[in-house]
């Protein structure tokens, strides 16, 4: 005890110097003291102080320490909370995720409000490793504080709808732990979460996949519904017992009248094709995760497939082989044609270890019908001379059941087993009885010489299962064995003292039985069992022994009952049914861990049953894939884009271009390049007057973005050259193609317009498009609004240098793009956007209107939010918004300020002051946001217009246009205008 | 209702000897005389192996897996499927194996530090998170011993330094910035013959299951596709993640970024329609007389179809009855073992020579008095073909894409014993 105070002391010593080579040492001796399962707690001050150390590797025995003991030690783990606090605002993302993974790994439910709002804002961080850590968190909060479950609901809504494969095996696995019931959330994400399955990590994988599994059996209808109900009856001829055919029955009438054609859903087959491909993982758990849900939802015809790969599995280690066989052996019984030409990999060795053996004897027994049966019995016989006596025992069970089973071959086991009796092992003849005396209920009139055989056997057979065996056959068929019976009461009436009560009963029952048949040679020996029987030890033996006196004895007290005692003893009783004891344990989802116990787990999701009706499939439908189709019709490349759907094992667009983009981003830009040219073509097309020539160019710019596009979705090639590739792409568009190309688009409005004067928001859009290809990078795709939010943030994705994801909110209407000026994490809960609003700014007409919106993410106050300290270019002016006196915890508030850029793209550079605090942002205009407001007429806007239009060449050379846009109720040209001028 | 934690909740290290020593717990503390039940299984069990791998105590679930004599004991509280625990547990096995070279009770004390910073990244509060070892190898250098005597001397550290950028990788089983200055990429074709023969010689059931093991040590991003000969024999193949699936689907070709290092490329098992070589055939005589306390003992090997090549590193086991008190052979070649208390024969024959056939041949002694045993041992054949692989595989080319330099290239192939069973 002291030694161990001294030693702490010297680690303590240790932990405080400077040197950080003997704090690791120290905490190398103190990790190692964890691992043995000693006591470290108090150190635990000694240990927290050097959470913030310099070293990377004292730091994380640090971290390994305080996620074991802060659940003891809560007052002095909250001293470590504020380093975690930093680490999630650190600019690196694996920094931020680290520190969450700590942060929420510490049981302390103090902090439970700091762990919701980490998670909070760790799930639209911007990186989607701290985004599938959130993911993480989300079991660990709810584990330790069920209440906020609510809000985790929110979170895991929100990154369900994250299109990378990294968080999605993570958030699936806390939707299965926090909401496993709410379905709901699944339907927008199902399609997409079939598509990204092949490219998630291996253990997402499986968590996805039984969560599939559950879904799609609420909402497709049943593969197997309609098929063949004979065949089926057939097929499990042998194994149907009597109430499963009356079920069957009872079913018949009401499938026959449901049954109309069966079409599979869509989706419902997008599941099954696409976790096909996993059943060659290498990972076990996963290839079972398919099969299973193969099992559990594939037309009958398709399951087969699963059978090659679960047999592979067996070559795997014995605890794999176990569940496995396990789930073998319940298919097996429902689907045994599927694993039949795989008979052989289920043939024993002397290696295996006894729990595999037995259960492989399993698989082989439900396996074996008439055409192998011949072959499974002499397999069997090998088994029966094994040096296991446990696997002997349970192959002459097993001879037994494929006995009962298959008729033809019961004489042949009959005669097998009566061998066995002769064997030298006790065990091995005591298996065998019990078998034979079930056999022999089936057809005792054959078999006496059998019976008076085994009666021979109870001088030897010691084996009290086997000797009570003995004894019921004997009695129960005491009429065919009329010399023997009275002859084995008077032995076992002997031994009766020195028997095993199982026994003893069975003597008694024996006694009864020839009393009743044959009382003339018995009475006194029954009188004398129920004797010693009526002062044995064991209450049952007395009772039954009472019981019977009263039964079989005539006395003048004896009741109505004696004179049926002879129906009650000889009545024929039912020939037992050897069942399998995996038959309907695929009520259990297979491959569950309550499947192989064979009783509900903790947790277990019952898997539903099919519905009766499927359920609206709309719900899965997804905006964004709704529009594709639509879209991509009059395209040639259409069936490029359903391949890209269907993805490759993992998919070939991803190559190094960036981890963090989106595996679909591909597919969201060839249906956005769909559309463009859609647009251009429908452009050239309606356009009759425009020369050939235009129409050409026309093409040829699609057959351009062809190009890129073809290049993003299929190279492999890093990202900078796919981006410099699309720069040198615009610039040259920009240089020669795009101008030319621009003119009989441009030229058209006027007439369309007049064509469709007043033809509304979605040929607006379209028209938008063209805005497509504005100068400054960050904004070089503008949104339009009919594309959905994700579809922009996908391609601004693509457009950026940077490997991140640059989050972006999207304005109501979609079409103002919302510019980030302070990032919740810098700000430290404060968070800026800032948009064009494209409204006159009113107090000064020069100046452009900047709608700036603050979010508060805090859970305190921000107060006297204002402008400080603006730093302009010469000439640049700024008209500050009203400081906001008091912003609340979770609001946010919008507020309108002038800028004056001096037509220069400039930024305006100035301080955000709240009242702890000083921001440094700035915002830079993108050229086409710069604007003023001009009255016009409609004739004037026409005319405006027309000598725009043909002037166009001259425009092309301005680098800058000064003031380029008009306030206009035509809305619909406005951006073009702004297109033009650019 | 309570939420359930699901997942892996603790993990005890066992070793033969029933001593727990080690633990880790990824919540809250487990106390490890939930192991006792565990421990009961232990005893009821007549073989090492015979411990049930699931095991349902009132509160938890014991999912275990034995390798290298190690029990890893997982403690699980609800429904989670026991194939992803046990995967789980023998990547973490596989891992340490990697990592110290062996995966013993010593090693894993020695390292008792790098264990728990391993197992701290492989599991996030019981969920898997980095398994790859490309990525453990980043972020936790494996220990050697140079490595050693400088940490020691200078104080710095096994934890890498750089940040595990592979985790956020599409390709998360490469690391970036790998740099050799001899490129090289060796394969190495691996197939096992499982077979069982019966009494008399003739094959119960044989098959084949192979393995591509790879060694790829190239800078850079390299990408290779590998192609087949006769690809038709590959019946049901399992891939490591790196290999491109719709590629293999439609042209029958591997194509991949490899992994650096070590790694099983491809799984392979050759469809049982093909009539499977037996290389070895064994002749035997084994009797034990009624009444006499001695058996006679005879056993012959030769080569069969070996397609020309010399079987190598032949190894017989067998068990013997119970009855058996001690043998007394002599062997033509090699050495034999023979324990009294387990009743294993092994006898390590050498190379076969197809001019004089090794023979082990003599007599066992029975307990006096006892009966004849009726059971016959079986007898398990282990040996080595080097360059060839029995199915007749051939690999036609490997070629490398998106780097410059010329890689040494290397392709081995070997055949051997898997599990090969003669019944007597």
């Amino acid at each position: 005890f002291l030694f161990y105070i001294f030693r702490h002391d010297d680690l303590k010593e240790m932990l405080d110097s400077n040197k950080d080579s003997l704090k690791l040492e120290a905490m190398k001796r103190i990790v190692a003291m964890i691992a043995r399962g000693k006591n470290a707690s108090d150190l635990f001050p000694a240990v927290v102080k050097n959470v913030a150390c310099k070293n990377i590797e004292v730091k994380k025995l640090v971290y390994v320490y305080l996620v074991r003991y802060a659940e003891e030690q809560q007052d002095l783990a909250l001293l470590s909370i504020s380093t975690f606090q930093r680490g999630l605002k650190d600019p690196n993302q694996l920094i931020r995720a680290s520190a969450l993974r700590v942060l929420s790994s510490i049981r302390v439910t103090i902090i439970v409000p700091i762990m919701m709002l980490a998670i909070k804002e760790a799930a639209s961080d911007m990186s989607p490793y701290v985004r599938k850590t959130a993911a993480h968190a989300i079991p660990k909060l709810h584990s330790l504080d069920p209440e906020q479950k609510d809000q985790l609901i929110e979170v895991i809504e929100k990154l369900l709808a994250d299109k990378t494969t990294l968080v999605a095996g993570s958030v699936v696995m806390a939707f299965e732990e926090v909401c496993p019931d709410r379905i709901d959330l699944i339907h927008k994400n199902y399609r997409k979460l079939c598509n990204l399955l092949i490219d998630v990590e291996e253990w997402g994988q499986v968590v996805i996949i039984n969560m599939l599994t559950r879904y799609a059996r609420t909402q497709f209808l049943n593969p197997n519904i309609n098929e063949s109900l004979l065949e089926e009856n057939s097929e499990k001829a042998f194994y149907a017992s009597d109430d499963e055919e009356e079920e069957d029955k009872k079913a018949e009438p009401a499938t026959l009248a449901k049954r109309k054609p069966y079409v599979m859903d869509p989706d419902h087959r997008l599941l099954l094709r696409n976790t096909k491909p996993l059943l060659q993982s290498r990972n076990a758990a996963v290839v079972m995760a398919v099969a299973q849900l193969y099992f559990h939802l594939a037309p009958k015809a398709e399951v087969g497939i699963i059978a090659k790969a679960l047999v592979r599995l067996m070559r795997s280690h014995s605890e794999v082989q176990y569940v496995v066989l396990q789930n073998v052996a319940t298919m097996s019984i429902k689907r045994r044609g599927m694993f039949e030409p795989y008979l052989k990999s289920f043939y024993i060795r002397s290696t295996d270890p006894t729990q595999i053996k037995v259960l492989k004897l399993e698989v082989l027994t439900n396996l074996a019908n008439e055409t192998n049966i011949s072959t499974i019995l002499r397999e069997f016989q090998t088994y029966i001379k094994s040096m296991d006596k446990d696997f002997v025992a349970a192959s002459i069970q097993a001879i037994g059941r494929c006995a009962t089973n298959i008729g033809e071959v019961r004489d042949t086991c009959l005669n097998g087993l009566v061998q066995l009796l002769s064997n030298r092992d006790e065990l091995v003849v005591a298996e065998s009885v019990v078998v034979i005396k079930k056999l022999l209920q089936m057809q005792p009139e054959q078999h006496s010489d059998i019976i008076k055989h085994m009666a021979k056997l109870i001088d030897n057979i010691q084996v009290p299962m086997a000797r009570a065996s003995i004894l019921w056959l004997i009695g129960e068929y005491c009429e065919h064995v009329p010399k023997i019976a009275p002859d084995v009461l008077r032995k076992m009436a002997k031994s009766f003292t020195n028997e095993e009560d199982i026994v003893k009963l069975q003597i008694i029952n024996l006694a009864a039985k020839l009393y009743l048949t044959n009382s003339k040679q018995s009475k006194l020996l029954t009188q004398y069992v129920l004797n010693l029987a009526k002062y044995d030890q064991n209450y049952d033996i007395r009772d039954r022994a009472r019981f019977i006196r009263q039964l079989i004895v005539p006395t003048d007290k004896s009741g109505a009952l004696s004179k049926y005692a002879k129906k009650l003893f000889l009545a024929l009783k039912p020939a037992p049914v050897l069942e399998s004891p995996f038959k309907d344990r695929d009520h259990f989802q297979l491959g569950s861990l309550s499947h192989l116990l064979n009783a509900k787990a903790a947790g277990y999701q019952e898997l539903p049953n099919w519905p009766e009706s499927a359920p609206d499939p709309s719900v899965r439908n997804v905006e964004v894939k709704d529009s594709i189709p639509d879209w991509s019709k009059c395209s040639s490349r259409k069936d490029r884009k359903e391949k890209k759907v269907e993805k490759p094992f993992y998919s070939d667009s991803e190559g190094e271009s960036g981890p963090t983009e989106s595996a679909d981003s591909g597919n969201f830009l060839i249906s956005l390049f769909h559309r463009m040219s859609h647009v251009l073509l429908h452009h050239s097309h309606s356009e009759q007057s425009s020369s050939a020539e235009d129409r050409k160019r026309g093409r040829k710019a699609v057959k351009n973005q062809k190009s890129a596009s073809e290049s993003e979705s299929e190279s492999e090639s890093s990202e900078s050259e796919e981006e410099s590739e699309e720069e040198s792409e615009e610039e040259s568009e920009s240089d020669t193609n795009v101008r030319k190309k621009r003119t009989p688009v441009l030229k058209q409005p006027p007439k369309q317009s007049k064509k469709e004067s007043k033809k509304e928001t979605q040929e607006m859009s379209l028209l938008d498009l063209d805005d497509y290809e504005p100068a400054p990078a960050s904004a070089s795709v503008t949104p339009v609004n009919f594309l959905s939010s994700s579809l922009v943030s996908d391609l601004e994705g693509l457009s950026l240098t940077d490997t991140i994801l640059a989050p972006t909110t999207l304005a109501p209407s979609g079409s103002i793009k919302m510019y980030e000026l302070l990032h919740r994490i810098k700000g430290e809960g404060l968070a800026v956007e800032y948009c064009f609003s494209r409204q006159p700014f009113s107090p000064e007409p020069n100046m452009v209107a900047v709608q700036i919106q603050f979010t508060n993410n805090t859970n305190s106050e921000t107060k006297n939010l204002h402008i400080e300290d603006p730093r302009l270019q010469s000439g640049m002016r700024i008209r500050e918004f009203a400081e906001i006196d008091v912003l609340a915890a979770g609001e946010s508030v919008t507020v309108v300020m002038g800028i004056d850029f001096c037509d220069s793209t400039q930024a305006a550079n100035f301080q955000l002051c709240t009242h702890t605090r000083k921001f440094f942002v700035s915002i830079q205009p993108p050229v086409g946001e710069l604007m003023t407001p001009a009255f016009l007429t409609e004739n004037d806007f026409k005319k405006e217009q027309g000598e725009r239009t043909s002037a166009l060449s001259r425009f092309n050379t301005h680098s800058c246009p000064s003031d380029c846009s008009f306030s206009s109720k035509h809305l619909s040209f406005f951006s073009f205008y702004v297109a033009v001028s650019l | 209702m309570l939420a359930a934690a699901k997942m892996i909740h603790s993990l005890f290290l066992v070793n033969a000897s029933g001593d727990i020593f080690l633990e880790k717990h990824w919540k809250s503390v487990v106390s490890r005389s939930v192991c006792d039940y565990f421990f009961e299984a232990l005893e009821r069990a007549t073989e090492p192996e015979n411990v049930p791998p699931v095991i349902p105590t009132p509160h938890h679930f014991l999912i275990n897996v034995l390798r290298h004599r190690i029990y890893f004991v997982a403690v699980i509280q609800s429904e989670v499927p026991p194939l992803f625990v046990i995967e789980f547990l023998h990547r973490v096995v596989d891992t340490f194996q990697d990592y110290f070279g062996v995966c013993s009770e010593a090693a894993i004390k020695d390292n008792v530090v790098v264990v728990y910073e391993l197992l701290e990244e492989m599991l996030d509060n019981g969920f898997p998170l980095a398994t790859e070892s490309n990525i453990l190898k980043e972020l936790i250098k494996p220990p050697t011993i140079l490595r050693t005597v400088v940490n020691t001397i200078t104080g710095s550290t096994n934890v890498g330094e750089q940040l595990p950028t592979g985790q956020l990788s599409v390709v998360p089983w490469r690391r970036t910035g790998v740099k050799y200055t001899n490129n090289e990429a060796y394969f190495d074709v691996v197939e096992e013959i499982d077979a069982i023969i019966d009494k008399s010689g003739s094959t119960i059931t044989a098959e084949i299951q192979g393995v591509i093991d790879a060694c790829v040590k190239l800078t850079g991003m390299p990408d290779l596709t590998l192609s087949f000969m006769n690809p038709r024999l590959l019946d049901d193949v399992s891939f490591h993640p790196c290999v491109r699936f719709k590629r293999w689907e439609a042209e029958r070709i591997l194509s991949f970024i490899p992994p650096d290092g070590n790694f099983r490329l491809l799984s392979y098992h050759v469809s049982s329609q093909n009539l499977v070589a037996i290389p070895v055939y064994v002749k035997h005589n084994i009797s034990f007389r009624e009444g006499s306390s001695q058996g006679r003992f005879e056993l012959t090997l030769g080569p069969k179809q070996t397609m020309g090549k010399a079987v190598e590193s032949v190894l017989v086991s067998s068990q013997l009855p119970r009855g058996v008190l001690n043998a007394n052979l002599s062997p033509s070649q090699g050495t034999y073992t023979f324990d009294p208390v387990t009743k294993l024969l092994s006898w390590d024959v050498g190379k076969i020579n197809p001019q004089k056939l090794p023979s082990l041949k003599g007599s066992v002694s029975l307990q006096t008095g006892a009966s004849k045993p009726d059971e016959n041992p079986t007898i398990n054949i282990q040996f080595k073909i080097q360059q060839l692989a029995i199915s007749g595989l051939k690999v036609n080319r490997l070629d490398m894409y998106g780097e410059k330099y010329k890689p040494f290239k290397g392709i081995k192939y070997m055949t051997k014993a898997g599990k090969f069973q003669v019944r007597t």
